[in-house]
């Protein structure tokens, strides 16, 4: 379970995020949504303990990211948008040393390692080098490196970017499996993707929460195509005639 | 300990895999190898000329710790000073241009064992450097006769010396995420630590001495002499932890500024 309440951080003079609260629970699947510099990846930033928040909190299976950073990376499994790995390493040392590092006993991680290469259908290219495969490839990398010390809650950071449409289709597979005993929060531009995978539905515009509902609430009435467009464009839409009626002032 | 092992073994393996490691290690032996052949020749030169001359007090005067492995080990120091930097560059610097630094930060890993892991295994690659020079004073030890405790001791200095060298760089590097602003940042400070103490005639007793005492040359030399005081020991200590210290904040900083 995540609970993200009152999150603000500024980059300098600039605002981030602004006030962003939500929870998921244990089950669900959080998409969450919103246009390019909304804020995305800042606010998963800080639920993962990378960069602090200004104000707000944020709790992860009841720990603080704050005062129990260490409790919270423990938990967490997370898949930053460019997948970090070390190129120079056969995916299977690479695997073993992020199992080392994230602190899988050493007779587990034998076990965890088949277990997520197979996830990932990675086995094929196990002992080639990081350096040598395809973009997708490397996408599936950054994946298993978030699952291998096999975490309560997933934070994935665009997790199908890069993918072909096979691949797409079993990656959204695996995070439906995943899900079923974990907490997931993905982010992403693809709202068909939404539709299929997530039950949990965050719009972020500007760095503010503009909604928070469930899937299938939100699409009751209208496509979620729609109703996005429509949640942004009105936040943009009214700053557009600020922006003109201010200029006519001048 | 088990974290610090993992993270200096991924370092090592690190710079194995790259080119650098080979071309430093490759550059360092030829350089050695160039001053050894040099100071040998003009040892044997000199041996020559005075037994010519059939001066016997300036023969006895002529001896391999001091016209040998003392200037060796100088030069040694100098070669590391442009190397060390290019070793350590790389260490935060580039996990921060890969992204590979948010991997790092968000594993249960304290900032204590991201250092440590990676002074560790900075450290093995120089020693492993260092050790190779120890063919040239094997050289002399097989048809001469130095002295083997002020050999020990220039050569624990020389150790000591790269270690606040790997220091110095893990702290450059942690300031940002070019490895060029990193390798000229370090070799700017570790010069600086060198040459302090240069005007130290010029300045008077107070602050003479007190450059002097800072500059890293001073107390090498004495232990390239052979002589090991505390005081010493004492100061590569300091600036050892000083600078794993000032990183240790740097890394932490970057998570909660």
């Amino acid at each position: 379970m995540v609970e993200v309440s009152g999150l603000t951080k500024y980059y300098g003079e600039v605002v981030a995020v602004e006030d962003v609260s939500f929870t998921v629970q244990r089950g669900d699947i959080l998409g969450f949504l919103g246009p390019n510099g909304a804020g995305k990846t800042t606010t998963m930033r800080i639920i993962t303990g990378f960069i602090p928040a200004n104000h707000g909190t944020v709790r992860v299976e009841g720990f603080d990211v704050g005062s129990q950073s260490h409790d919270v990376r423990k938990r967490i499994g997370y898949l930053p948008e460019n997948p970090p790995v070390y190129s120079y390493m056969t995916v299977t040392s690479f695997l073993e040393f992020v199992a080392g590092i994230k602190g899988v006993a050493k007779k587990l991680v034998r076990e965890r390692l088949d277990w997520v290469l197979e996830k990932c259908s990675l086995t094929q290219v196990a002992s080639r080098l990081i350096s040598h495969l395809s973009k997708g490839y490397r996408q599936r990398v950054g994946l298993a490196q978030a699952l291998i010390h096999d975490p309560p809650v997933l934070i994935l950071d665009e997790p199908t970017i890069g993918l072909d449409p096979k691949q797409i289709i079993e990656i959204r597979s695996l995070i439906k499996e995943l899900a079923k005993d974990r907490t997931v929060i993905l982010s992403t531009h693809i709202l068909p993707e939404v539709s299929q995978v997530c039950t949990k539905v965050v719009i972020i515009n500007d760095g503010r929460v503009v909604v928070e509902k469930d899937l299938k609430e939100l699409t009751q009435n209208a496509a979620l195509e729609e109703v996005f467009l429509r949640y942004i464009s009105t936040e943009n839409g009214e700053k557009k005639l600020e922006n003109e009626s201010s200029q006519s002032e001048k | 300990m088990k974290y610090i092992w993992i993270l200096a073994k991924k370092e090592v393996h690190a710079l194995f895999v790259s080119p650098i490691a080979y071309v430093v290690l490759t550059g360092f032996l030829l350089l050695g190898g160039w001053f050894f052949f040099n100071l040998l020749f003009r040892f044997n030169y000199l041996l020559t000329l005075y037994t010519s001359l059939q001066n016997l007090g300036a023969m006895q005067g002529l001896n391999l710790n001091e016209h040998v492995i003392n200037p060796l080990l100088q030069n040694l120091t100098i070669i590391l000073l442009l190397m060390v930097p290019l070793i350590t560059m790389r260490t935060f610097a580039e996990e921060k241009k890969n992204g590979t630094y948010e991997l790092l930060l968000t594993s249960p890993l304290t900032v204590t064992q991201i250092v440590l892991g990676k002074f560790l295994g900075c450290l093995f690659f120089i020693f492993v450097m260092i050790l190779l020079t120890g063919i040239y004073p094997a050289i002399l030890l097989f048809y001469g006769n130095p002295e083997l405790g002020i050999l020990a001791s220039g050569y624990l200095g020389l150790f000591l010396l790269s270690v606040v060298f790997v220091s110095v760089g893990l702290f450059t590097s942690s300031l940002t995420e070019n490895q060029i602003v990193a390798a000229v940042t370090c070799f700017v400070i570790l010069l600086l630590l060198y040459v302090l103490s240069w005007p130290t005639e010029t300045t008077g007793a107070g602050l003479g001495g007190l450059l002097k005492y800072l500059s890293v040359v001073e107390h090498f030399s004495e232990m390239a002499k052979g002589l090991i005081d505390t005081k010493n020991l004492v100061y590569f200590m300091t600036l050892i932890f000083v600078s794993l210290f000032l990183t240790h904040r740097c890394v932490e900083a970057s998570r909660w500024k």
